[in-house]
């Protein structure tokens, strides 16, 4: 039984299995748990600026671990703030793409023939041309002296303009902005595939248009609303450029204070201490999204045998 | 009768076509702020005061992001190629043996990038960076090399995930075909799977290049002395306000962009109507 295993496991090809497995373990595994080792480790001036773990001196083994940087993050009530400031936000930015993303997603899904192609194009294209550059745009859009203020002004709408730029509203419109696609795109690949004949079934039986879509299409479309919602959650919590470019100084996120503990105050242990409980926080959403990840894999492929 | 089975293909006209139109301006109308207002005279992104084409003269006279921009695309490219070939191998493995242990850990790792924010990313492996500097003595000192990793790792997960799902469509009667005949697995790999799943390696490749060139995070935590990227460049730039040239940069990328998903897009879809 182990024998015709281990014959399968050669036959099945480990060695094929095994590069890019490496390259995964070495640059994603392995890094995760240096993280998670140095968040443990106590500040040192040098280099590294980090104590080590273990140290053997006089012959004796010394284990030593440092619960400094949790200690911090558990009584200093700013980084609290910032954990649940970031969890807002994401937790708005993925409702607001929802909401805007569904439609769009079901209309796409919807339209016939060469139009469709059109419009997923149209919503892939942003996906490959710069980021940066696009929430750089929002910056010359949003600002007291820019485009939509001079918009509203002119329009009569307004008298003074609206500080938008440099708040938590600046920092929602370009989170919504650069991960509606991340939604739409999973959910329009669900509903797409969705059978129209339960549709018509549902009108035959005399089902009205809301009550078909609240019976069938909304129910069949979870999984990828699902997958989109991940899609959008997970990456916003840590998200780093969006907030420091269009946000205000009391915008709090993970990643800025992660990446200000390392630049600014060269705190590697504080900051990887950090980075552990924002990964152990994004753990939840993550593993919901590895099992329908694993399951469309899996079923998929049986279902193609 | 006729009304209600038309019901389920004709959604309310106006709904679908305002939400779309919305939609779209909400997605199009900062790149369009962007390609106007580069021919813009004023150094302020926000009065129009005339057309001009000073910030594509001052763009090409700034040597310091013509540098950052000649090393992120040799970095792109390396990463592109790297990600492409790396992506492939874990697609088709993800693909077709999915049957082993640790294939969960395996779509896990696969996946995490797709996700993960590029803060943990770009810490986590800075700090195995110095750590095998520390304990191996490499490598000594951060720069392209580090880099190229570091986006390598991000990309390969977008690869997969795109060559995955072409190899999936694939009918397997033409490699079983050539199976049956006596050609070797990797034989068969090389002259019927990878022709046929080439299209979607040049998406994957295309997509790698543009996110690598996109990155600002990785490439910050990763870089060394000298090794200052466009990205980064152009961030540390306009973090403190608007800055003409850039948009004069972004234009192009626009257009670049553009053109070749269109390109890309056509090809695409005349390979499929005609293709197996």
């Amino acid at each position: 039984m182990i024998g015709s295993f281990f014959s399968r496991l050669k036959q099945s090809g480990f060695w094929v299995i095994a590069p890019p497995y490496a390259w995964l373990v070495l640059f994603l595994l392995v890094p995760f748990l240096l993280v998670l080792k140095i968040s443990v480790a106590d500040l040192n001036f040098g280099i590294p600026p980090y104590t080590s773990l273990v140290d053997l001196s006089d012959n004796v083994l010394t284990f030593t671990v440092h619960l400094r940087g949790y200690a911090l993050l558990f009584s200093d009530s700013l980084y609290l703030m910032t954990y649940l400031s970031s969890i807002k936000m994401a937790a708005i930015t993925t409702v607001c793409c929802i909401l805007i993303g569904y439609p769009m997603a079901y209309y796409i899904a919807r339209t016939e023939g060469s139009l469709r192609h059109l419009l997923l194009l149209a919503v892939i294209l942003p996906f490959w041309t710069s980021l940066l550059l696009r929430v750089y745009a929002w910056v010359g859009i949003l600002r007291n002296d820019g485009l939509l203020n001079n918009f509203l002004i002119w329009m009569g709408l307004i008298d003074t303009p609206l500080e938008i730029y440099r708040t938590d509203l600046a920092v929602y419109i370009g989170l919504v902005y650069a991960y509606l696609p991340f939604f739409i795109l999973p959910l329009y690949a669900n509903l797409v595939k969705l059978d129209a004949r339960l549709l018509d079934a549902a009108y035959d039986l005399g089902a009205s248009p809301v009550r078909a879509f609240l019976a069938v299409t909304l129910p069949l479309s979870l999984p990828g609303v699902v997958a989109g919602a991940m899609l959008v959650f997970i990456p916003t919590v840590g998200e780093y450029v969006i907030p420091e470019m269009l946000g205000g100084a009391d915008t709090l996120m993970m990643g800025r204070v992660m990446w200000s503990e390392f630049f600014t105050n060269a705190d590697w242990p504080m900051a990887s201490a950090v980075t552990v409980i924002m990964v152990l926080i994004l753990l939840v959403p993550l593993v919901v999204l590895q099992m329908n990840q694993k399951r469309s894999f899996l079923s998929e492929t049986k279902g193609g045998q | 009768m006729a009304a209600m089975q038309r019901a389920p293909n004709a959604p309310s006209r106006v709904g679908r076509i305002s939400t779309l139109t919305l939609g779209y301006l909400f997605l199009y109308i900062p790149i369009l702020t962007l390609v106007v207002f580069s021919f813009n005279d004023s150094s302020m992104m926000t009065s129009w005061t005339g057309f001009s084409l000073r910030w594509y003269v001052a763009l090409m006279n700034d040597q310091a992001l013509l540098r950052a921009a000649s090393l992120s695309l040799q970095v792109a490219f390396m990463t592109a190629t790297a990600a492409a070939a790396l992506g492939t191998w874990a697609g088709y493995i993800v693909a077709r043996k999915p049957m082993f242990k640790g294939f969960g850990l395996y779509v896990g790792l696969l996946t995490a990038p797709l996700v993960i924010p590029e803060v943990v990313l770009g810490i986590s492996l800075l700090l195995l960076f110095v750590e095998m500097g520390s304990v191996f003595g490499w490598p000594g000192e951060r720069g392209l090399l580090t880099i190229w990793v570091g986006h390598t790792t991000l990309c390969l997960a977008f690869v997969t995930i795109i060559v995955q799902s072409r190899i999936r469509d694939l009918d397997r009667a033409y490699e079983e075909a050539a199976l049956d005949l006596g050609a070797k697995p990797l034989h068969v790999f090389f002259t019927i799977t990878l022709p046929l799943i080439a299209p979607a390696i040049i998406s994957g490749w295309l997509l790698a290049f543009t996110l690598s060139l996109d990155d600002v995070v990785i490439a910050s935590f990763l870089s060394g002395p000298g090794s200052t990227l466009l990205s980064p460049e152009i961030f540390s730039r306009v973090r403190l306000g608007l800055k003409p040239e850039v948009n004069a940069l972004a234009t192009i990328f626009v257009v670049i962009v553009g053109v070749f998903v269109v390109v890309v897009n056509r090809l695409q879809r005349k390979q499929e109507t005609m293709g197996p």
